[in-house]
């Protein structure tokens, strides 16, 4: 399976209870027990942007806390990131370029090059160890000119399903620190990768707190199943208050011509879910079934092949994180799997475990086996 | 020793601002504070506003009699559906958007009966509304016109130069308002005349925005014209139809006049935000007239390039309202009810307004005006007063009345309670 929506057990694509719950509420009563269909201004709901912010820094974030945090409401993870790149580029200069990891999700690319900036990798992913490559990845950090763009992944790299520990993280963060570079942090899955949301977002925390004055793309498409209705939310840490409103000032500037203001449905789920204790409970326990559902399913494959009598390394199935595995398979196999067994995954190795059910796994290991054999 | 303390205590008084200054300051010092939104800004102006009486004139969304925000009846409906059903799920849309919305929404603008829907040469973007459509046509004319210059009205909606400008293009302004407050078509058509070949002209199919002046007809033809001589690329701004006048077709005439009877090629953005009253749920479409099926089918891949990097694909739930009342013939039906009832409210409006300022004899705005009314004769939701921005002012600072500082009030934000006492 190619794309990355989560599968239910059987298959069929999965709607969260909560989720469900929450709009059948809006739907009824309205919103603010009025029924509106109102603009909700160029930085989206109100309630959604404070419910994300908290939700990704903490309640207790030194940010938050001392008012130096500003947040839009965007178009998931990929309008997120666009603002942000377009944002870059206008206040650092066009063709200034952004370090992504060597590899990243593909829409990265186009998303940069179109807001104006160019493009540089550092290393990350190591083929070898089917982990990662630190010790590049340093390197890396410390050749490129100070003051330079990264671009990181919060948690559950996208594609590799490979994230630094976190004391790897704090050798990051001190890095990053010393050559004075700017820190851009793509978030999709929170609360998806491990199933503990505060776990996800301990990299994202740790750097808020060495002084990073980050900036940070949130997608709720997969934590919340929200995948269609496109609900994002970009932050940005200011070193004082008054800059942080000087940010989001500039940030509406670049809204505006983009589509004005944002949808405001999955919006209202997201700010009804996370903010009644009981419904967000109850989608905590559901974001978490799905997790570990991918981690059963980690664990099925990585034994399947066991099974198979594969005698290759098969560890980084189950180390890597989220919802997506690297396998390490070369095209021509990924080639095969399609033509000679019909499973479907991007040329580049990467399986979605979502797609993954007891029912298919055992067939996936075989077809695996017998193109790597 | 004491000495020795002294020049101490003063080493440490001269080096601690020095030591101040040593601090880094932050990498974005110099991003400046951007001014607020012309628009978006008066709503933030009026709702922080804590004068009991207060009218917000500045929005172009639609308020009831009793001053309230609704939600049309036949959408109400749509979203019980949706609501109810457990089997609609939230999957992606595929780049291009929701495709019961994508089979309906041309023929709405182009009406049903039009070749190019039949002969499926039109490629279709579901959209973020107006902006987003907008927005969508100027990344792809700018990848393949990069020279092209924008002509945009003048005066026009803000936005507009904002959207082409980001998209790397330049713009201009032809001329629209006369002084006495209608169609410049002279001086338009001179402007238009005199632009490069090749250029994109931004035109409004119904109910300028904020003028309320529309071409006739006639006018129209002569328009269509110069934009043959001129081998412009158009772009049809739509945002009021159905919304304008109460009639879909009618509001439309314009630009099927030039897609149906003269076989133009042409980009047309739709905005639902008014006419289905969905505002905040961002939903329009970017429909691109071409020559021939081949080329639409091309045309709409390089769309979904440019909609690919900027936000993956569309939201889902505005397109399944839409098409959820498209596609349900009562809901249709009850659609265009609504429609003309609001249409028809708003022409209450604008008539009750000028009778009142015709009954406490307000002085005109300006030596150009014999009466007050251009506001009558003027289309869509939007009253171009004639108001100053000095005046607007003061109708602001002083009676708690918000409008854009160009004097355009928003009839829809009126209700007939508050008429006597904004005039």
């Amino acid at each position: 399976r190619g794309a990355g929506a989560p599968r239910d057990k059987n298959e069929k694509p999965y709607l969260l209870p909560s989720v469900k719950e929450a709009e059948k509420r809006i739907v009824e009563s309205g919103w603010n027990g009025v029924q509106q269909k109102e603009y909700a201004g160029i930085t989206g709901i109100k309630e959604f942007c404070d419910a994300s912010v908290k939700f990704a820094y903490g309640a207790d974030s030194p940010a938050l806390k001392e008012n130096r945090l500003i947040s839009a409401q965007v178009l998931s993870g990929t309008g997120g990131g666009r603002i942000a790149f377009e944002f870059y580029a206008r206040f650092l200069g066009k063709g200034v370029p952004v370090y992504m990891p060597d590899p990243t999700w593909a829409n990265h690319l186009p998303m940069a090059k179109d807001a104006g900036l160019s493009l540089q990798t550092y290393r990350y992913y190591d083929k070898n160890t089917y982990g990662l490559d630190f010790t590049g990845m340093c390197e890396d950090i410390k050749a490129a000119k100070d003051g330079s763009i990264f671009m990181l992944h919060a948690c559950a790299h996208n594609p590799t399903g490979v994230d630094p520990t976190i004391e790897q993280w704090k050798e990051i963060s001190a890095l990053l620190k010393k050559k004075n570079h700017i820190v851009f942090l793509d978030m999709a899955y929170q609360g998806f990768a491990s199933g503990d949301a505060d776990k996800d977002a301990a990299a994202l925390r740790m750097l808020v707190a060495d002084g990073h004055d980050v900036m940070l793309a949130q997608s709720f498409a997969k934590n919340f199943g929200l995948y269609g209705e496109r609900v994002g939310c970009l932050s940005m840490v200011g070193s004082t208050t008054e800059e942080a409103q000087r940010l989001l000032s500039q940030l509406k500037i670049l809204i505006r011509p983009m589509y004005s203001n944002p949808p405001i449905h999955g919006a209202r789920i997201v700010a009804t879910v996370l903010d009644d204790p009981v419904l967000n409970k109850q989608w905590y326990a559901e974001c978490k079934g799905m997790a570990d559902r991918i981690i059963e399913m980690r664990t099925a494959l990585k034994d399947g092949l066991a099974k198979e009598g594969s005698t290759r390394n098969w560890d980084h199935v189950v180390d890597q994180i989220g919802m997506f595995c690297f396998s390490g398979m070369t095209p021509e196999q990924v080639e095969k799997l399609k033509t000679e067994y019909h499973i479907y995954m991007t040329k580049n190795g990467r399986i979605s475990m979502a797609g993954i059910t007891t029912k298919n796994v055992g067939y996936l290991a075989h077809a695996m086996h017998a193109v790597t054999k | 020793p004491t000495m020795a303390r002294t020049h101490l205590l003063l080493a440490s008084v001269l080096l601690l601002p020095a030591l101040a200054t040593c601090t880094t300051t932050s990498r974005w010092s110099a991003v400046p504070q951007a001014p607020p939104d012309p628009i978006l800004g008066v709503a933030t102006a009026y709702n922080a506003d804590p004068a009991e009486m207060k009218v917000n004139l500045g929005i172009g969304a639609y308020r009831n009699n009793e001053g309230k925000p609704i939600v049309l009846r036949c959408v109400r409906e749509a979203e019980k559906k949706i609501a109810n059903d457990e089997t609609a799920m939230k999957e992606y849309l595929p780049i291009q958007g929701l495709e019961a919305f994508r089979k309906v929404t041309s023929a709405v603008i182009f009406g049903e009966d039009s070749p190019a829907v039949k002969e499926g040469r039109i490629a279709v973007v579901q959209s973020l509304s107006g902006t987003g459509a907008l927005r969508v046509a100027g990344e792809f004319i700018a990848k393949y016109n990069p020279g092209t210059t924008v002509y945009i009205s003048d005066p026009s909606w803000g936005n507009h130069h904002t959207i082409f400008q980001r998209c790397g293009l330049q713009t201009k302004k032809y001329r629209y308002l006369s002084e006495s407050m209608g169609l410049d078509i002279d001086g338009m058509l001179e402007d238009l005349r005199a632009a490069p070949e090749g250029s994109t002209f931004i035109l409004h199919t119904v109910a300028h925005n904020p003028t309320g002046v529309d071409p006739t007809q006639e006018q129209w033809k002569k328009i269509a014209e110069v934009c043959k001589e001129r081998n412009a690329i158009l772009v049809f701004d739509t945002a009021y139809q159905g919304y304008a006048s109460g009639n879909l077709e009618g509001d439309a005439w314009s630009l099927r006049y030039f897609a149906n009877e003269l076989d133009m090629e042409l980009f047309v953005t739709q905005s639902y935000s008014k006419n289905f009253g969905l505002y905040g749920e961002r939903i329009g479409a970017l429909n691109v007239l071409c020559k021939d099926k081949t080329t639409a089918d091309r045309v709409l891949s390089q769309l979904k390039t440019v909609v690919r990097p900027m936000y993956s694909s569309p939201q889902l739930h505005g397109a399944r309202l839409v098409a959820g009342v498209l596609n349900e013939p009562e809901l249709k039906s009850l659609w265009n009810v609504e429609l003309k009832e609001m249409a028809d409210r708003i022409n209450e409006m604008r008539t009750a307004l000028v009778g009142a300022l015709n009954d406490i004899k307000c002085p005109l705005p300006g030596p150009q005006f014999a009466d007050w009314s251009h506001i009558t004769r003027q289309i869509g939701m939007f009253a171009y007063t004639g108001l100053s921005e000095a005046h607007c002012k003061v109708l602001t600072d002083k009676y708690h009345i918000y409008c854009t500082k160009n004097g355009r009030f928003s009839m829809a934000g009126g209700n007939p309670g508050k008429v006597k006492d904004i005039a």
